[in-house]
């Protein structure tokens, strides 16, 4: 069976002051229908372009070439009615901050039913009635009451809740979340978590989960990617990809994050910063903050190359990385 | 519902807005997103007009044929070789009196603006940095004089001091302070919560030193801004004042006294039409002016962000 | 024993329009002695950055006092802070907005420099601080858009180690980086508290970092502190559902997907917060002495204000862990 969005080979380039700037190189991702992936990486790795580039939310004068397939359309190929055929019943989005997705001056209903009406071509009381069974399948308590309130007298786990029923309201089969849990705290995220689970449980719904946080890429996908300066650096099942990383950048990650298990000791950081887009040195992109780089690294950007089970990554020294499981 | 306590998590460090709404002085110079003021055709003409008007002052003598107080038998003479704008009530060369006028008008003007940015600046300054009593006491003060016609008030005071031109002046920055130290108060207040100004007080730093190095130059920029736009406004009130009798006293050659002197016969339009043309390049010229830098300066009308 | 920094019974009082008194501390004690770094640890609106912003002066306490060096922290009015207490130092959350835009690190570094060093050493002396954070020496006659957020947050650090300081309050301050300069900033704090002999509060919502890198660990819940212990006992054995709740929060790496714990229910608004204990509509043990505030009992090294370690009312079922 065909992936439900299959990316191949996709590279963008963006008008920058100074001439283009290539944003992303080469990135290939498959997601299956009811599939939870996960894309990893720091702010500027080029996740977030990814998703842009998916919905058609690029700026105007991008440069894309590769493919990206969704449900057999071609999405690259797609005009402005195309578009606005695939955001919201095709694939939809979620943010990171749900107040900017939200409108302030409208009740929370009144953006639910707009959506459906508009896509779903509902009436006004289907509409209604299949809001209150959205916001209840987001577990907003009391969604008759909630319908009429407006964005900001939720909190912010509750704004996000509203905002994933909005996204949902066309029934996408596609979700992109874009680190929508980065501003919440702990155990609102926790349940935001368990929510996105249970959709694609239930409904089918395929996620593509954006995190920095590799904690919650292991918690909630089964298969991750690892984004570094615009490229995939490594791809697999999320439990052999956090668990026995083979490529240095993942591990470094790994190493950077506070353990959050019985082993109290300092983080690692990784030194140095990633480069800017236009600045990638020649070569591999992480060489220059790499402990295994070898002259080899320096010549061109390794490809992703398949290693054991399921597993790619675009490394060509391989090293032997100690990685305690955290 | 429950934001309550300044307490925010992970804002995101890619939008960086309070950096954009700093960079001003940079892009004055010209540093930044937007084209500098000498950029813009309509600008760069108002500063052309400006140039001129301000060479036309310092040359006064140099540029006016004759002498702006000089009276002479040919009353009412319509404009011609001898007198490009014609001749006054009294026979005194338009032209001249115009010319003169220039080296009344713009440095008054800028007396009047720059006096009262500095008193309401101060002002806002302090009350927006204090807060409670001290702010509210300010607010309803400007509220005092925001309930008058500024005209009114100006003429009030002016003829409450006697009518002559520094009276004028104080009653034109009676009138006038107020919107600077409403609007530097407001900038103070976004820029209170700000931590730099924070970390400089825990560090020591005695709160005359914050205000005048941290607090004012994050705040001053909206003022500046206003200031440009007030400057036609201040040549057009004290052009109102003289053409009541309440600003600089006859002879001496004011644009609105002149206007008002023209105004009584309308049949010899040249009398007032001059001056008035006068005063109208001048304002304009400073409102395009302020507009420009305001774009300049000011990203809520920025183009683009 | 009182500590370098001594917090007693602070109370923080907000009026607001159309909900009158919201008490956002609501009576928290806390000590920090020199050379330790004490975790505080809560979620959004628990009251944890108005602690902070009371414990080094920026706003008065609406009861209670602070103590630093045995001498009481003055609120910060109108007025040059007094020197007994610019020992007591903070580092901010966004380092975006805690240097100031128009002047240069160097000048604001400077600020700090007692004015006890004259001279060419107060340039010495400004090199020495951006050495100490790993800033090269060009960096003082730059502005700070000229660096990134971690950057950034190093040369607040500097600024805050200017006057040598003996306590340093940092409220959140690598919530606003990207991983790999969180690990540089917190492995810089925690180097500098060792080195210098520092105490040091660090304020977090990420129970995970606060577990790798303090001493003592505090968690406060909707203005009070619930549970306070040695860091590794608190995250080995926590005597508090909330303290349980938020480690079961954390999402852990494993072999397989395993999702967080979740928590029933949302934290109350501070305006109306429920009587008795006030985790109680949210704890999975609530039972009968709940209804009751609970005193914050003393566990031997530790303390914890919940019922369930009272003998006397507890059915014995503490919190399995």
């Amino acid at each position: 069976m065909a992936p439900l969005l299959d990316v191949d080979s996709l590279a963008v380039t963006l008008p920058g002051p100074r001439g283009p700037l290539p944003i992303l190189h080469d990135v290939s991702l498959t997601v299956d229908e009811g599939e939870l992936v996960g894309i990893a990486g720091e702010s500027g790795c080029g996740k977030s372009l990814t998703a842009q580039t998916l919905l058609g939310l690029l700026p105007a004068g991008a440069r894309i070439t590769g493919t990206a397939r969704f449900a057999g359309t071609d999405l690259l190929g797609l005009d402005n009615r195309g578009w606005q055929r695939i955001r919201g019943a095709g694939i939809a989005m979620v943010f990171q901050d749900p107040t900017a997705a939200l409108h302030p001056m409208l009740t929370v209903g009144r953006q639910l039913t707009e959506h459906m009406r508009v896509h779903l071509r509902l009436d006004r009381r289907s509409a209604t009635r299949r809001a209150v069974e959205l916001l209840d399948q987001v577990r907003i308590p009391d969604p008759e009451q909630a319908l009429r309130a407006y964005p900001h007298q939720f909190s912010g786990g509750m704004r996000q809740r509203a905002a994933i029923a909005i996204a949902l309201a066309a029934r996408p089969r596609l979700l992109i979340a874009d680190e929508p849990t980065t501003a919440l705290d702990v155990t609102v995220q926790a349940g935001i978590l368990a929510l996105l689970d249970r959709l694609r449980a239930e409904t089918g719904l395929a996620v593509a989960f954006i995190t920095h946080d590799l904690g919650v890429l292991s918690a909630l996908t089964s298969r991750g990617y690892v984004f570094y300066a615009g490229r995939v650096v490594e791809t697999g099942p999320t439990g052999s990809l956090l668990t026995a990383p083979t490529h240095p950048y993942t591990a470094a990650l790994l190493g950077a994050r506070p353990h959050g298990t019985q082993a109290v000791g300092t983080l690692r950081p990784i030194p140095g910063a990633p480069p800017a887009p236009g600045e990638a040195p020649a070569g591999c992109p992480f060489q220059p903050r790499c402990r295994y780089a070898e002259p080899a690294c320096g010549t061109a950007p390794p490809p992703l190359a398949p290693a054991a089970a399921d597993r790619s990554v675009a490394c060509v020294v391989r090293p032997h990385l100690e990685v305690t499981a955290r | 519902m429950t934001m309550i306590a300044p307490d925010p998590v992970a804002p995101d460090p890619k939008v960086d807005r309070a950096l954009t709404r700093r960079r001003w002085l940079g892009r004055l110079r010209g540093g930044s997103a937007g084209r500098p003021v000498w950029r813009q055709p309509i600008a760069v003409v108002a500063l052309a007009i400006l140039g001129g008007w301000l060479l036309v002052a310092i040359l006064a003598p140099l540029v006016a044929p004759y002498d702006p107080l000089a009276q002479s038998a040919d009353t009412y003479a319509a404009p011609s070789a001898t007198h490009w704008f014609g001749t006054d009530s009294l026979g005194r060369d338009i032209f001249s009196r115009v010319v003169h006028g220039a080296r009344l008008s713009i440095p008054l003007a800028l007396a009047i603006v720059s006096l009262a940015l500095l008193v309401g600046g101060l002002l806002g300054l302090v009350a927006g940095y204090l807060g409670r009593f001290a702010d509210e006491a300010l607010m309803r003060l400007t509220d005092l004089v925001f309930a008058f016609p500024q005209i009114i008030l100006a003429m009030a005071v002016t003829a409450a001091f006697g009518p002559n031109t520094r009276n004028a002046v104080l009653a034109l920055v009676i009138v006038s302070w107020p919107v600077y130290a409403r609007v530097i108060r407001s900038a103070v207040l976004s820029m209170r919560g700000d931590d730099y100004l924070n970390a400089a007080r825990l560090l020591g730093v005695g709160p005359v030193r914050a205000l005048r190095r941290d607090v004012l130059p994050n705040s001053i920029g909206p003022a500046i801004v206003l200031a440009t736009l007030e400057l036609g406004n201040a040549v057009l009130l004290l052009a109102a004042l003289s053409f009541l009798g309440l600003g600089p006293r006859p002879p001496a050659a004011e644009w609105g006294s002149m206007v008002a002197l023209g105004s009584q016969d309308l049949s010899m339009w040249w009398v007032s039409v001059f001056p008035g043309l006068a005063i109208l390049t001048v304002v304009m010229a400073f409102n395009v002016l302020g507009d420009a830098l305001r774009d300049r300066l000011d990203p809520r009308y920025a183009k683009g962000r | 024993m009182t500590g370098l920094l001594d917090i007693s019974d602070v109370e923080v009082e907000y009026r607001s329009r159309g909900r009158g008194r919201v008490l956002a501390v609501a009576g928290v004690s806390l000590d920090v002695a020199a050379g330790q770094i004490v975790g505080l640890v809560g979620e959004s609106g628990c009251g944890k950055s108005s602690l902070a912003r009371v414990a080094v002066g920026l706003t008065p306490p609406s009861a209670g006092a602070v103590r630093f060096a045995g001498q009481p922290v003055t609120p910060l009015g109108w007025r040059r802070r007094p020197d007994t207490e610019i020992g007591l130092q903070m580092v901010f959350q966004n380092p975006y907005a805690s240097l100031n835009p128009r002047r240069t690190i160097g000048a604001q570094l400077l600020d700090g420099v007692p004015a006890t060093v004259t001279g060419a050493a107060r340039r010495d002396r400004v090199r020495e601080l951006l050495d100490r954070v790993g800033m090269p020496n060009t960096a003082a006659e730059r502005y700070p858009h000229q660096f990134s957020g971690g950057q950034r947050q190093r040369l607040a650090i500097a600024r805050a180690l200017a006057p040598q300081p003996r306590m340093i309050i940092a409220d959140e301050p690598v919530t606003a980086l990207d991983a790999s300069s969180q690990a540089q900033v917190v492995n810089l704090l925690v180097g500098l508290v060792r080195d210098l002999d520092m105490g040091m509060l660090f304020i977090s919502h990420d129970l995970a970092l606060v577990h790798e890198i303090a001493d003592a660990t505090a968690v406060m819940y909707l203005g009070r502190i619930v549970e306070s212990a040695p860091t590794r006992e608190l995250w080995r054995n926590p005597r508090h559902p909330y303290t349980r709740a938020l480690i079961d929060a954390v999402p852990r790496i494993g072999p397989t997907p395993r999702l967080p714990a979740t928590l029933a229910g949302e934290v109350p608004d501070p305006a109306n917060a429920p009587t008795g204990c006030r985790f109680r509509p949210r704890c999975p043990h609530a039972f009968a002495p709940c209804g009751d505030q609970p005193p914050t009992l003393d566990l031997g090294g530790r303390s914890a204000a919940c019922w369930l370690n009272d003998p006397t009312s507890a059915p014995a079922t503490v919190p399995a862990n």
